[in-house]
C-alpha cells in the first residue's frame, strides 16, 4: 500500500474543489439549521440558482464574471422568497419535504429538454470560459513536500477559502449581533420570540435569504473551478453531504462547517482511495469488492456517519449538546 | 410535535389568514406560470434544435476562442427505414443578424456538414433554405427551420436541422388532447395506485411514531430487488419469488423497527433527529443496493415483455397492466377492511389519532406500531414489484419515488390511510394527465408544484385535520 500517496490525495481533497464548494454550502446550512432551527432540505437547489445564474449570464448575456455572480446570487435571493413565503410557517417536517421538492423540482427544470437553450438540459452549460483562470496571478506549482496543487489550484484555493473566511467573518458578526440572538432565540422557542412582538417569519426568512446566498456562492465557485455545470450536481444527496458536513463539525458553530466539510471530503475521499489501492495490490479480493463497487463505499460510510452523528453524537465535533437539541418547531 | 396547537393562538382572525393565503396563492401562481412562459418562449424560439455540447473543450473550438470568431455549426442528415444517418449535401445555410442583414452562408459538403464563421458576438438567426432540401426529404416541422440564439465571444455553436423522409409536420396526425385522456388517466391511476401502495406505509409509520422516513424509497426498492433475487439469480417464477419477497419484507420490516427504530425511541432521539437519521439509512442502503446490484436496470425473468395488447375504451394496455391494477385495488381494500374491521387496525387508526389517549384506553401502542411497520414494508414491496414490472428493476426506483409518496401522503393528509391512498391516486393521474400540457420531462414537477401549492392553501391535507398541522 502506498500511505504516502493515500495521504496525499486525502489532504488534497481536504483543501480543494468540493472542500470549499460544501464549506460555502454548510456554512449556509449553519445558518438555517444551526442558528434559526429551519430545516432547509433543498440547499442543492440554492447552490444550483448560483451556478445556473452564474453560468447563463456568462454564456447568453456575455457578462463579465463578478456581475454574473451577482445575477446567481440575486437568483437565490428570488428563490429564498418563493420558497420561504407559503413554507416558512409550516412545521419543521413539512418544511423539509417542501424544499427538498423545491430543489428537485429546479434541478428537473434546468434538465429538461425544452429548456436547453438556455440551461443546456442534461449536459448542462459548458463553454463558462476561462475568465476566472485567465485572472490567476500564480503561473507556478506550489509543492508543499507531501502534497503539491497546480497553479489553477492554488488561484481556486485563494479565491474560495478567502470566501470561506469572509463568510466565517460574517456569521461570527451577525450571531453576536441583537439580529442573530433573535435568531437564536427562534431556535430554542419560536412561541416565546413571538409574544416579545418579534416578526419571527420575517427573520426565518432572513435567514434563508442568507443562508441561500452562501449555498449559491458554493455553487458559484463549483461552476468556476469547473468553467462548466451540469444538473446533475444539484441531485438530492448534495444537500446531504452539505449536511453531514454540518453535522459532522457541529452546527451552530462558526467553524463548525468548515472543518466539517474538509473531514468529510478528506473521510470521502481517503475511504475511496484506500479501497482502491487495496483492490489493486490484492489485498481485497476481486470476488469481494471491484474498482466500481469501491466507488460506492464512501457513500454508504457518509450515510451511516449521518446517521450515527444524529444518534450518537449530534453537537458533533464542536457544538453545543444543549444548542443543538431540536424538538421539530 | 409540541408545535401543534400553539401557532393557532397568534394567528389573525380567520378571514385575513385566508385572504393571506389566497395573496400567497396568486403570488406562487404567477411566478409559476410566469415562468412557464418565459421557458415557453425560449423553447419556441429555440426548439430543441441546437446542441451547445462539449463546444468549449474541442480543439477547434479553442482555437476559435482564442482568434476570438465565432463560429456555428452542424451536420444536416435524416435516418433512413433502416435506421442508418444519411447525409444531406448542397443544403444552403445562412446566418442573419439582429438587424436582418445576411452576414454568413454555407452549403453542406459531402458528409452533410456546414460551418458559418461569424465575425462578432451577438444575436443571429440560423436558417435552412428550404427549397434547396433535395426531393423526398422535408424539415420534420416547418417551424424547426430555423433557429435564434446568442452567440458569445469566441463560442462555437453546434446546430441541429430535424430531417425526415417523406413530407414532414403534416403527415404524421397527432392525436388530438381528448383522445389522449382516456389512456393517461388509466396510466395515472395505474402509477397512482402503485404510489398508494408505497404511501400507506410512510403515512402510517407517520401517524404511529411521528417519523417522517425518508428511507421508505428504500423499502420499496428492497422489495424489487429481493422479488429479483428469488426470480432471477434463484430462478424461481416470478408468481413464487414476489409473494417471498413481500412476506421477508415484512418480516424485515418487522425488524427494522424491533432492532433499530423502538430502541432509538426508547432513548429519546427527538422526532427531526430521526428524521435526518433516517435520510443517512437512505443514503447508506441505496449505494448498498448499487454495491451489490450495479447501477444498470433489469427485468424480472416473467412478464418482461408482452406483445399481445387488449383495446379497451380507446386505451391499450398489456395484461400485466390489468394484473397490476387488480391486484393494487384488492390489497388497498384490504388495507381499508383491515383498518375498518380488525381489532389491530381499529387500535391503529387510535393510535395514529392520538397516541397518548390510546395508550392509556389500554392499546399496545408498541404493538401497533411493530405491525405497522410490518404490513407499510411488506405493501412498498408490492409497489416495489409493480414498479419493477412497469418500469424494469433498478437501485433507484423506490428513491425516484419517494418524493411523490410525499407528494401524496401530504396531499391526502400526513399521518391518515385513507389520506394517502387518494392523494397518492390523485397524484398518479397528476403526473401522467399533465403531459397533454407539458413536457413529459416535467410530468414529476407538475405532482411537487401541486405538493407545493397544496401545501399553501390546504396544508393538513384533502382528509386531514386542521390541528394535525399547526
Amino acid at each position: 500500500m502506498n500511505w504516502m500517496g493515500i495521504l496525499e490525495s486525502t489532504l488534497e481533497a481536504m483543501v480543494t474543489k468540493n472542500a470549499v464548494v460544501f464549506a460555502l454550502a454548510a456554512i449556509g446550512l449553519n445558518i438555517h439549521y444551526g442558528y434559526t432551527g429551519l430545516l432547509n432540505f433543498g440547499q442543492a437547489g440554492f447552490m444550483a440558482a448560483g451556478a445556473y445564474g452564474t453560468g447563463i449570464a456568462i454564456t447568453q448575456w456575455a457578462w463579465p464574471i463578478i456581475p454574473a455572480a451577482g445575477f446567481g446570487l440575486f437568483l437565490s435571493v428570488v428563490l429564498a422568497l418563493l420558497l420561504g413565503l407559503p413554507t416558512l410557517r409550516l412545521r419543521a417536517d413539512y418544511l423539509a419535504i417542501v424544499t427538498i421538492a423545491a430543489a428537485e423540482i429546479i434541478r428537473r427544470v434546468v434538465k429538461a429538454t425544452e429548456y436547453r437553450g438556455v440551461t443546456g438540459g442534461s449536459g448542462g452549460i459548458n463553454g463558462i470560459g476561462r475568465g476566472f483562470y485567465d485572472a490567476n496571478p500564480f503561473s507556478e506549482r506550489l509543492d508543499l513536500g507531501i502534497v503539491d496543487f497546480s497553479a489553477r489550484q492554488l488561484w481556486f484555493m485563494v479565491v474560495g477559502w478567502g470566501l470561506v473566511v469572509i463568510c466565517m467573518l460574517l456569521t461570527y458578526l451577525l450571531v453576536r449581533s441583537p439580529w442573530g440572538r433573535v435568531l437564536k432565540a427562534i431556535r430554542e422557542d419560536e412561541d416565546a420570540v413571538r409574544s416579545l412582538g418579534k416578526n419571527v417569519t420575517w427573520y426565518k426568512m432572513q435567514s434563508l435569504i442568507l443562508g441561500g446566498l452562501f449555498g449559491a456562492l458554493g455553487g458559484i465557485m463549483l461552476t468556476l473551478e469547473q468553467q462548466s455545470v451540469q444538473p446533475d450536481q444539484f441531485f438530492t444527496p448534495t444537500t446531504f453531504y452539505a449536511f453531514t458536513a454540518l453535522i459532522l463539525g457541529g452546527a451552530g458553530r462558526v467553524f463548525g462547517p468548515v472543518v466539517g466539510s474538509m473531514l468529510f471530503w478528506g473521510i470521502m475521499q481517503f475511504t475511496s482511495v484506500s479501497l482502491r489501492q487495496g483492490i489493486r495490490n490484492g489485498h481485497i479480493p476481486e470476488s469481494v469488492m471491484d474498482g466500481v463497487q469501491a466507488g460506492q463505499v464512501p457513500l454508504i460510510v457518509a450515510g451511516v456517519l449521518l446517521g450515527a452523528l444524529m444518534i450518537f453524537r449530534q453537537q458533533g465535533i464542536f457544538g453545543n449538546k444543549r444548542e443543538v437539541a431540536l424538538d421539530g418547531n | 410535535m409540541s408545535g401543534v396547537t400553539v401557532s393557532v393562538a397568534y394567528d389573525p382572525p380567520i378571514v385575513s389568514a385566508i385572504a393571506r393565503r389566497l395573496v400567497l396563492l396568486l403570488v406562487a401562481l404567477t411566478s409559476v406560470i410566469g415562468f412557464s412562459f418565459v421557458g415557453a418562449g425560449v423553447a419556441s424560439a429555440q426548439d430543441s434544435t441546437e446542441e451547445p455540447g462539449d463546444a468549449e473543450d474541442t480543439p477547434e473550438a479553442q482555437e476559435a476562442a482564442e482568434q476570438d470568431i465565432e463560429s456555428v455549426v452542424g451536420t444536416l442528415k435524416y435516418d433512413d427505414e433502416d435506421d442508418n444517418e444519411v447525409p444531406v449535401e448542397g443544403v444552403e445555410i445562412s446566418a442573419t443578424d439582429a438587424g436582418g442583414e445576411e452576414v454568413a452562408t454555407d452549403t453542406t459538403s459531402e458528409d452533410g456538414t456546414f460551418l458559418l464563421e461569424i465575425a462578432e458576438p451577438g444575436e443571429y438567426t440560423i436558417a435552412v433554405d428550404p427549397d434547396t432540401i433535395p426531393e423526398g426529404i422535408s424539415l420534420r416541422s416547418e417551424e424547426r427551420g430555423s433557429t435564434t440564439f446568442t452567440l458569445s465571444p469566441g463560442q462555437q455553436r453546434t446546430v441541429l436541422f430535424p430531417l425526415v423522409e417523406g413530407e414532414g409536420g403534416g403527415e404524421r396526425t397527432a392525436p388530438t388532447r381528448l383522445d389522449r385522456v382516456p389512456q393517461l388517466a388509466f396510466e395515472g391511476l395505474k402509477f397512482g395506485l402503485i404510489i398508494a401502495m408505497c404511501a400507506v406505509g410512510l403515512s402510517l409509520i407517520f401517524g404511529t411514531t411521528g417519523l417522517v422516513n425518508f428511507a421508505h424509497g428504500e423499502l420499496v426498492t428492497m422489495g424489487a430487488l429481493l422479488a429479483f433475487f428469488f426470480n432471477v439469480t434463484v430462478g424461481l417464477h416470478l408468481m413464487i419469488a414476489a409473494p417471498i419477497a413481500v412476506v421477508l419484507s415484512g418480516v424485515l420490516g418487522a425488524g427494522f423497527d424491533r432492532g433499530f427504530w423502538r430502541p432509538l425511541r426508547n432513548r429519546g432521539t427527538s422526532l427531526i433527529a430521526l428524521m435526518v437519521v433516517s435520510i443517512g439509512a437512505s443514503l447508506a442502503l441505496r449505494h448498498m443496493f448499487l454495491y451489490q446490484f450495479g447501477g444498470r436496470t433489469r427485468p424480472f425473468g416473467d412478464y418482461a415483455i408482452q406483445t399481445d395488447r387488449i383495446e379497451f375504451l380507446n386505451i391499450t394496455m398489456v395484461r400485466k397492466d390489468i394484473w397490476i391494477v387488480g391486484v393494487s385495488i384488492l390489497l388497498l381494500v384490504l388495507v381499508a377492511l383491515a383498518l375498518e374491521r380488525t381489532r389491530i387496525g381499529k387500535a391503529t387508526r387510535a393510535v395514529a389519532d392520538n397516541k397518548d389517549l390510546a395508550e392509556s384506553s389500554g392499546i399496545d401502542v408498541e404493538k401497533v406500531i411493530l405491525v405497522v411497520w410490518a404490513a407499510g414494508t411488506a405493501l412498498a414491496a408490492v409497489g416495489g414489484v409493480f414498479l419493477g414490472l412497469t418500469e424494469q428493476v433498478s437501485w433507484l426506483g423506490g428513491f425516484q419515488l419517494l418524493l411523490l409518496m410525499f407528494a401524496g401522503v401530504v396531499l391526502g393528509g400526513l399521518g391518515t390511510a385513507y389520506g394517502a391512498l387518494v392523494g397518492s391516486i390523485v397524484v398518479g393521474l397528476a403526473v401522467q394527465l399533465s403531459v397533454l400540457f407539458i413536457s413529459s420531462e416535467l410530468k414529476n414537477v407538475a405532482a411537487l408544484v401541486i405538493l407545493a401549492l397544496v401545501l399553501l392553501v390546504r396544508p393538513q391535507g384533502i382528509l386531514g385535520r386542521k390541528e394535525r398541522v399547526g
